[in-house]
């Protein structure tokens, strides 16, 4: 086990799986010279040259797409861009063609693409660089969905995502890039489709996906410390394929759930989740499921009213207590 | 002028590719084909002339306008006419339909249903060949309206700065769907809009098909050697509307005769006749060839089967050596009530066997467009939702059972 940041854990999957694979390259804003604008790709075009790891113009849709034509003719581009908001100019490339064309061609090509992409609010950043799109690309046939939250897991999914033969939306939080973890030495993949229980709890699950998985854990040590709740917290860490079975596990076991996001609260991630656990676990629950939310609005640029649209322990803790309330100690 | 064979079949290829476009509108007429439908009637020279100067290690794409495209590298009319009617032996087993032409084989890299959508992806294509250090070239085609799109912009550019090996092709046949270039785009020179962005242009009459090939090989020859992306504009027409569905209220039916007085297929017919190269009897041998060629590829698309309701999650996603398991269709529940019917559905045989498969959350009923109106499984009652699905479009409940019995494609 080796300490570091979630950007080194990023960057070390970058270059191990570049060397492991000569098809394995890099494009993206400022990714080459300037070394990325959280600096994830640092070092790699000193190692493996601008061929490999290459300077792009500022144009999304074209970034992506040459991805999508060079994943179609046997290379796996790895591409950055360089918020999430970004992404929107892509969508095209992303939704049209990405996800379609394996499809719609009927499996002839294949789009091994991976899309990395920061986001998330907490820097200020204002309401075009800071949103969480997890469930608008969650919504889409055809890509998988991967959303880290330890730097352990940044390192093996980013791995699984390379690997893998489809187009992978690969969301990091921009205030996750700090964080510290411990990461297992050598080929440290992590599967998709596989939840992680950061936490074991029998009163209460908590889903929460990126920072908001951090989040959840500080949710539930406040409320065994001041409520007596235990709480699940799980992390589903890919929302496609998502690993609903330990999810559905963890409700018929608590027979609660609160599902934790940073996204806006319509069609969201948790939405979306409390459809499935109702669908297949109703005769579980006793009591609805709560979910967590960021504000209903374009992310604000005060530090006051910004960190008021973000989801914070408090607002799970309070949540948690609507589903326990008069039922627990 | 190429020689007495090559010439043969250039003439050979564009009256097929004319004839198969006609016999597509008809059988669209007669809804045997769905969608849209985008004949190149009038624009096989600028097709043929091109792909007949192609290498076979080249890659080609385009748009939707890419039925012929597709024929002239060699894809079968047969599995073209089949993806049309949206059969089981089309070019994507019905899955992308008139607009959306593929054939890996033949590195034809599709058609596109995205005006400019291309683009880019041409550059990934090319920047591939580079990387790899072979000397493919990509021939990227698209139309006049979609050198207004920012893909057209930020794809020259892209290309260029790179120095990407492609020719990019405009087939400028004068109108943006009903809008006529002058219309859309403030440079009407296309051959020129790209200069700016570091792709020099060169303009030439797609109609005549010899004068299509000695320019495309020259570009190609441009982008093999030299490694960089020049444009060709290929000024051309097409004789029907942008669509099946177009009533050309924008354009003078004058205007459209006098086009098809230069017919391409005609003027080069005219040509080896005088030359002698061909006989009239020749063309009259070629016309029977390719009516035959046309009417086999009906009947062949007409025979093929409906694809299986079974295969509708098929290739949606690629399941890979390294990592098994189910990607797709992962939040649709193997039925919505199986929660109240928890251990009745413990009992259900299918179910547990799907369960157990992993792929308990394929093709829900109400999804599916199917549903017998017995509901799922065990015929509870359906919900107001899943009964006007049913009105909607319900299709044959057994088909529908076998559907959701077989979960998402790829677990097979």
């Amino acid at each position: 086990m080796a300490t570091m940041r979630m950007r080194e854990a990023l960057n070390e999957a970058l270059r191990e799986e570049m060397e492991r694979d000569e098809s394995v390259f890099l494009m993206g804003e400022d990714i080459a010279v300037f070394e990325g604008a959280f600096k994830v790709t640092q070092g790699l075009m000193d190692q493996f040259g601008e061929r490999r790891v290459r300077d792009t113009p500022i144009s999304e849709n074209t970034i992506v797409g040459t991805g999508v034509g060079a994943a179609m003719a046997g290379l796996r581009p790895v591409v950055e861009l360089m918020t999430v908001n970004f992404s929107l100019l892509a969508f095209d490339q992303i939704i049209n063609h990405a996800a379609a064309i394996p499809y719609m061609f009927n499996g002839q090509v294949r789009v091994p693409l991976v899309i990395r992409m920061p986001g998330g609010g907490g820097h200020q950043l204002g309401p075009t660089h800071s949103h969480s799109f997890e469930a608008m690309f969650l919504q889409i046939p055809g890509i998988l969905v991967a959303c880290p939250s330890t730097a352990a897991d940044g390192k093996g999914l980013l791995k699984t995502a390379i690997r893998d033969d489809n187009p992978v939306i690969f969301v990091e939080h921009e205030t996750l890039y700090g964080i510290r973890g411990e990461v297992p030495e050598d080929d440290h993949v992590v599967e998709f489709g596989s939840a992680a229980v950061r936490r074991e709890g029998s009163d209460v699950t908590i889903v929460g996906i990126l920072k908001m998985a951090h989040e959840a854990e500080r949710a539930a040590e406040t409320l065994a410390a001041e409520h007596g709740v235990e709480a699940e917290v799980i992390d589903p860490r890919t929302l496609r394929p998502l690993d609903l079975d330990t999810i559905l596990d963890s409700v018929r076991k608590t027979n609660r759930a609160v599902i934790v996001e940073e996204g806006w609260p319509h069609g969201g991630v948790g939405a979306n989740l409390a459809a499935l656990i109702q669908e297949q676990a109703f005769d579980h629950l006793d009591a609805p499921i709560q979910r967590v939310t960021g504000a209903d609005v374009p992310m604000p640029y005060s530090k006051r009213l910004e960190q008021s649209a973000i989801p914070h322990p408090e607002h799970i803790v309070s949540a948690v207590l609507e589903t326990t309330s008069g039922a627990l100690p | 002028m190429p020689d007495a064979e090559t010439s043969r079949d250039l003439l050979r290829q564009m009256a097929l590719i004319r004839r198969f476009e006609e016999e597509a509108g008809r059988q669209y007429q007669r809804a045997k084909a769905g969608g849209f439908l985008h004949l190149a009637i009038g624009e096989e020279a600028t097709i043929v002339g091109t792909t007949s100067v192609m290498e076979e290690r080249d890659y080609l794409i385009g748009t939707y306008r890419t039925h012929g495209h597709a024929i002239a590298r060699g894809t079968d009319p047969r599995n073209v006419m089949a993806e049309l009617f949206g059969r089981e032996d089309g070019t994507a087993r019905g899955r992308g339909g008139s607009m959306h032409i593929f054939d890996g084989d033949r590195r034809f890299m599709g058609g596109y249903g995205i005006v400019g959508g291309n683009l880019p992806i041409a550059a990934g294509l090319a920047l591939a060949s580079d990387y790899k250090g072979t000397d493919e070239v990509t021939v990227c085609m698209f139309g006049d309206g979609a050198s207004n799109t920012g893909n057209f912009g930020e794809t020259m550019n892209l290309a260029a700065l790179w120095s990407l090996p492609i020719v990019f092709l405009v087939e400028n046949n004068l109108y943006g769907m009903g809008t006529a270039i002058a219309r859309h785009s403030a440079v009407t020179d296309l051959s020129h809009k790209a200069e700016g962005l570091g792709v020099p242009g060169e303009r030439v009459d797609g109609q005549d098909v010899v004068a299509m090939r000695e320019c495309v090989a020259d570009h190609l020859e441009i982008a093999r050697r030299d490694r960089r992306p020049t444009l060709v504009e290929a000024f051309t027409y097409r004789y029907r509307g942008h669509s099946a569905a177009d009533p050309e209220v924008y354009r003078d039916k004058d205007e459209v005769e006098e086009w098809q007085r230069r017919d391409p297929i005609e003027i080069f017919a005219r040509r080896l006749i005088d030359a002698g190269t061909i006989a009239e009897a020749d063309l009259e041998a070629i016309r029977e060839e390719v009516e035959a060629q046309v009417l086999d590829a009906v009947e062949f698309a007409d025979a093929s089967e409906e694809p299986p309701l079974d295969s509708l999650y098929d290739n949606l996603y690629v399941f890979g050596a390294d990592h098994e398991g189910w990607y797709a269709v992962d939040e649709r529940t193997p039925d919505p009530f199986r929660g109240e019917r928890e251990r009745e559905a413990a009992e259900d045989e299918r179910v547990r066997e799907l369960h157990e498969a992993g792929a308990s959350y394929g093709g829900q009923v109400r999804r599916s467009g199917g549903g017998s109106g017995e509901g799922p499984e065990n015929g509870t009652d359906a919900p107001a939702d899943e009964a006007q699905a049913d009105e909607e479009g319900g299709t044959d409940g057994g088909q529908a059972e076998e559907s959701r019995q077989q979960g998402p494609g790829g677990l097979d």
